[in-house]
């Protein structure tokens, strides 16, 4: 197969960038997305240019590194697919490919098709967790959780933070990513001591630095993993819940 | 170098707990003032930088990724074992201690392997209470399931993503403690060597992969997490940037690195469909639990899988090893399909896989249940072959998956350098020569939760009253010009091939004579052909841009330039060990009918290695081992 | 390099809004928030639709003649007579209405101002959407459409100052003059299929942001926003028809 590839060429986040025409021929259907990225940075160094930075890592669609727009869409084509399980089988014979990277305030451009996204775990940070030292657990069988509650945290739990969410949403909001976190925690028994004041903390961080849902739904079709848009519903109403329960915890009323 | 595993004495069963109450404390107040590097946010360096920071120390961590959610931990699949005992299976402490070192082929401590089983148990309370969302049970208990290796349901899981979840558990305490303030959490910043002061580990020296910046970093102690070698091979399971760096600098600075031939190559990966090919995926071993291995018996056979009857098929595992069948440990499994592939019976476009096949489990189960039990691993796999397994068998070949292998540490992880700990994939582990199945994981979190915070208290404690080195010492200093001196020296080679493409010939030799099967002849063609490789590398490499903004070619590199190394000494520690034991087989030394053959008179010791210097010798220091609880046997599964 | 110890938030990530000040009185702190804003425009939404409901259904009354469509009007203002004075529910009613209305508009504009910097340097290349449809994209739009109607329309029928021959409190008679020009009928038409497209989003929409979300809803959202949106259009749509039809007038 062979693809003409428009990749987005920027070498620092204050240089002007643009797109580059790359040739990719003698490509086969299984390989990867970013394999054939690979092959043009091979052809690319021996050109004597610098090749094209992205990031990856597992290349297996769990570690959330990988992700760049393909085609106008996070993650190109396709439903549940992270950048690195995108395989050329799904493009048609001599497509042109446009690469551009992820756009939002939130993840400042680093250079090519790498950005920043360190303000997701900024929001993880300010309460996507549960609050439990080391050794200061109870014996893991002492809380029954029903099946259908695992499974429910886990179907969100499977977030990768690899942020297609906020690069797919019209409004750059990242409202999917705070949700599937903060719910994965607020519905497991092990979370309820905490739940309203994680659902204050992480939706007002998140706010900080991302827009704000106004449920296009984009973001649950860019998900690598799926995750459906009902979480933004859980999370708008614990968040709403939180405002006057965490004032009612303190006596407050 | 001495090599003293400080294992204290006692019965097994008590040594842990009687070794941490005879541990030196640190007051409160003064845990503040030690400071803690953490190389490294994987399972083990996460688990450890959020432990230790909850106990209060000033804890610093590097990981090279953005984020720790990152590191190659995430991609664990299959579970995590736990001497629970919640099947009611016969499960206990001191069985799980005795799988794991009859699995590791009698080439671990006893001892570590003891503290191994017993932690495991609180890791999984720990887990559960982080929010892990293991599998339960309809009453709300948590699922078990058995996993390769093992005749136990001992392995905790969730879905396919076991180390993902496991991850984040870790991950969201680091944060947490990020945000009390007891961790300094450094992303994208890359360790390059390690700073040893008066014969102490005294900080290290890293590079910030955005800016370029070479800075130094001083503390009271370092801990490395850094994670396994098996990128070595250049196709692996593991995450495209893991890598030894870390590790090897320590080496380099004087800590032993033990048992580097052991390597495991696991059975179940997704066979390669090109050149291509820049990494291998791995199928959970879980599938082995319902799906059955087979090849057709004729080499010629070139029906589809749905066309060839029962009675022309070869379900070679079940023929040769009745008892265990297709669970058979990941080393034999891997071995015997490579012999299937290698005697012309390898199935695929390319003949380079064996099938693993469902369908026996879809007619007794149901194709909902297996969807239930393996759906996410089918769409991985449909989504990279274009195939769905519930219509043609899945195709599957062994891929480098783990290493045993890596820096010596004593009982307490604490590596020749004194103040150097090490945890995770990254130490020499307690898997001796052979990982089973759902360990690595337990490991690593024994070691970040559990182990190293005690550990490096008690070292700490010896430390009242020091103030870290200076960075301005000149050991600092002259780290860091060795790294500008590397790096100048790669951007200024200007050869004419990639890292890359020297990195896929590493892994050629590699793979081909340090692989599943190792000979004599193919270790000493490696020993001259990789030094030779190296020598072209260096003159012929091309490295574009400069070393002030990202550059991958740059990183990748540094990181190559130590796998040379290491390949070197790979090769070195396998030829030297003229016996076959758990992921080291060796052609000369196997049983009539081709098993293993150990040699406990005269291996049954870890072999680590000492750095002397650039083109020198390594020099090889033992570590007896003695088994006081579980005999050496020769391990059988038919 | 990590900006600052405490936030693994480097220094090139900036801050596009402020956090919610935690000691300002609650509804102000609910509303600073995105996620307020958006509770706000769902109930400020939900009120809406109640009063273009009724609006619409009571308007329905046309089709029974001049008697009943001014017997409806008057009606509304001796609303809970005789407790209350003549026209004071109506005007309570109105300024719930007003004050829903500057609400649903003013968290409009200030999300849409968020995002705006939520994405300051906008894709180079065409975008591919799936899921968000014209209609979610163009709320900015016909929302602000949706607006000047409703000034116009105020200004037409309530209080007349735009109306060819406004006599107060013959509502048939205000409706059918107006409507009988053909551009106040075009304006009327459009802005309707602005206000359909608005509510076909809202009112799914809405459920979404105050978190109403249980598998047995779920389904029945989309079509409830459908019907919802069709039956507003269609009701207010056949008024102007009618007239041009001289089925009333
Ligand atoms: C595909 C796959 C599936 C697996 N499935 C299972 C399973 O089911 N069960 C099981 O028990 N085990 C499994 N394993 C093995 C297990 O995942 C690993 O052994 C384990 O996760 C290693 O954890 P770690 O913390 O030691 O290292 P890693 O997770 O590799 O983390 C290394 C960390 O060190 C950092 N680092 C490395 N070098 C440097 C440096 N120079 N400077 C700064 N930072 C550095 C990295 O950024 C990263 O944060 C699997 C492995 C693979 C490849
Ligand atoms: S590279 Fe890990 S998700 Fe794509």
């Amino acid at each position: 197969m062979q693809f003409t590839l428009k990749v987005w060429r920027q070498t620092g986040p204050s240089e002007k960038g643009a797109f580059a025409t790359y040739d990719a021929s003698g490509i086969s259907e299984d390989m990867s997305f970013l394999e054939v990225l690979d092959v043009v940075n091979e052809d690319l160094i021996e050109a004597g240019t610098e090749p094209i930075a992205f990031d990856h890592d597992c290349r297996e669609g769990i570690c959330g590194s990988c992700g760049m727009m393909v085609n106008g869409q996070a993650h190109g084509p396709g439903t549940r697919t992270a950048t690195c399980q995108l395989h050329m089988r799904v493009f048609n014979d001599g497509d042109t490919i446009v690469v551009e990277p992820w756009r939002s305030a939130a993840f400042p451009l680093v250079r090519d098709l790498v950005v920043n996204r360190s303000a997701l775990d900024r929001i993880v940070e300010s309460g996507g967790f549960i609050s439990v030292s080391t050794g200061a657990a109870t014996e893991a069988n002492l809380i029954p959780v029903p099946k259908v509650v695992a499974d429910a945290a886990m179907d969100v739990a499977e977030c990768i933070g690899c942020g297609a969410c906020v690069a797919a949403c019209p409004n750059g909001a990242a409202q999917l990513f705070t949700a599937a976190k903060m719910q994965h925690l607020n519905l497991l028994p092990q979370g309820q001591s905490e739940r309203y004041q994680r659902a204050e903390r992480m939706v007002e961080t998140m706010e900080e630095y991302f827009g704000g849902c106004t449920n296009h739904g984009e973001c649950q079709f860019a998900c690598p993993k799926g995750i459906s848009i009902d979480v933004i519903a859980y999370m708008n109403r614990d968040y709403m819940a939180a405002k006057t329960k965490n004032r009612k915890l303190t006596g407050q009323a | 170098m001495e090599l003293n595993a400080h294992v204290p004495e006692g019965p097994i069963e008590t040594l842990w707990n009687e070794h941490k109450f005879n541990m030196r404390l640190v007051n409160p107040a003064n845990k503040r003032n030690f400071k803690v590097i953490v190389i490294g946010t994987g399972l083990a360096g996460a688990a450890a930088a959020a432990s230790l920071g909850e106990l209060g120390y000033n804890v610093t961590a590097f990981t090279y990724h953005d984020s720790p959610r990152r590191a190659h931990s995430i991609a664990a699949q299959g579970g995590i074992n736990a001497a629970k005992n919640y099947a009611n299976d016969g499960d206990s402490v001191h069985r799980l201690f005795y799988d794991t070192v009859k699995g590791g082929d009698f080439r671990s401590r006893e001892a570590n392997v003891y503290r191994l089983a017993q932690t495991s148990v609180s890791i999984i309370d720990q887990c559960v209470a982080q929010g892990v969302p293991f599998a339960r049970e309809y009453g709300g208990g948590l699922e078990n399931r058995s996993f390769g290796g093992v005749q136990v349901s001992r392995t905790f899981y969730a879905r396919g993503q076991t180390g993902q979840q496991l991850l984040l558990g870790a991950y969201q305490s680091l944060m947490r403690q990020v945000d009390a303030g007891t961790v300094r959490l450094v992303p994208r910043t890359e360790m390059l060597d390690v700073v040893v002061v008066d014969g102490k580990a005294a900080g290290v020296v890293v590079r910030d992969l955005v800016t370029g910046e070479v800075s130094s970093h001083s503390a009271h102690a370092v801990v490395l997490a850094s994670g396994g070698y098996g990128n070595v091979y250049y196709l692996s399971t593991n995450a495209k940037k893991s890598n030894a760096t870390a590790a090897w600098r320590a080496h380099r600075k004087g800590a032993a690195f033990a048992n580097a031939c052991f390597t495991q190559i696991h059975p179940t990966c997704i066979p390669a469909s090109g050149a291509h090919q820049s990494k291998l995926t791995l199928m959970s071993e879980s599938l082995r639990n319902d799906g059955r291995i087979w090849v057709p018996k004729d080499q010629n056979d070139v029906r589809p899988a749905d066309e060839i009857p029962e009675t022309d098929r070869d379900y070679y595992l079940e023929r040769r090893y009745p008892a265990f069948g297709n669970l058979v440990p990941r080393d034999v499994a891997s071995r015997a399909a490579k012999r299937e592939v290698d005697s012309g019976r390898g199935v695929g476009p390319l003949k380079n896989g064996v099938y693993l096949d469902f369908n026996a489990a879809v007619d007794r189960l149901g194709e909902k249940e297996i969807f239930e039990r393996y759906g996410n691993l089918f769409e991985m796999y449909e989504r990279i072959t274009g195939e769905d397994p519930f219509d043609t068998p899945m195709r599957i070949y062994p891929a480098t998956h783990y290493t045993m292998g890596g820096l010596w540490v004593d009982y307490n992880l604490q590596s020749t350098i004194p103040g150097l700990f090490v945890g995770g994939e990254a130490n020499f582990s307690d898997h001796g020569a052979n990982r089973l199945g759902a360990s690595a994981l337990m490991q690593g979190l024994a070691d970040g939760y559990f182990v190293l915070p005690a550990t490096v208290g008690d070292y700490l404690a010896g430390m009242l009253g020091t103030k870290t080195v200076d960075t301005a010492h000149e050991e600092f200093k002259k780290s860091e010009a060795d790294v500008a001196d590397q790096t100048r020296r790669f951007l200024g080679t200007n050869g004419k091939h990639s890292v890359d493409h020297f990195h896929k010939e590493l892994g050629k030799i590699v793979w081909d004579r340090i692989g599943m099967e190792r000979d004599k002849a193919g270790l000493e063609s490696a020993l001259r052909d990789i030094p030779a490789l190296r020598e072209d590398f260096y003159r012929d490499v091309k490295i574009l841009g400069d070393g002030e903004g990202l550059n991958d070619s740059l990183e990748k590199a540094f990181r190559v330039a130590d796998f040379f190394e290491l390949a070197e000494l790979m090769a070195q520690d396998a030829l030297h060990r003229e016996e076959s034991c758990g992921g080291h087989f060796r052609v000369e030394h196997q049983t009539e009918d081709g098993e293993a053959e150990r040699d406990d008179e005269n291996f049954s010791y870890v072999g680590a290695w000492e750095w002397k210097g650039t083109g020198q010798a390594e020099v090889l220091h033992k570590e007896p081992l003695t088994f006081n609880y579980v005999h050496p046997t020769q391990r059988s599964y038919k | 390099m990590a900006a600052s110890p405490r936030s693994t938030v480097e220094a090139a990530v900036k801050p596009i809004s402020r956090r919610p000040a935690s000691n300002a009185p609650w509804p102000l702190n609910i509303y600073a928030s995105a996620v307020g804003k958006k509770w706000t425009m769902a109930i400020t939404g939900l009120i809406g639709m109640g009063f273009i409901t009724v609006h619409m259904l009571g308007n329905l009354k046309i089709y029974l003649g001049r008697e009943e469509l001014n017997h409806y009007a008057e009606g509304l203002r001796i609303f809970g007579d005789p407790f209350v004075p003549r026209g004071v529910v109506l005007d309570i009613l109105r300024i719930v209405l007003f004050i829903a209305l500057v609400l649903h508009v003013h968290a409009a504009y200030s999300l849409w101002m968020t995002n705006r910097r939520a994405r300051p340097v906008a894709y180079a290349s065409r975008r591919d959407y799936i899921a968000a449809n014209w209609a979610s994209r163009t709320m900015i739009w016909t929302g602000p459409i949706v607006l000047l109607f409703i000034a116009f329309h105020l200004l037409d029928l309530t209080f007349g100052n735009l109306n060819p021959s406004f006599i107060e409190g013959d509502v048939y008679h205000n409706v059918v003059a107006s409507l009988q020009r053909m551009p106040v009928m075009i304006v009327y038409i459009l802005a309707n299929a602005a206000l359909g497209i608005h509510l076909w989003h809202g009112a799914w929409s809405l459920f979404q942001s105050i978190g109403v979300n249980n598998p047995y809803l779920n389904g029945v959202r989309r079509v409830f926003a459908t019907v919802f949106a069709l039956a507003i259009v269609m009701g207010n749509v056949s008024f102007p028809i009618a007239v041009a039809l001289r089925i009333v007038g």
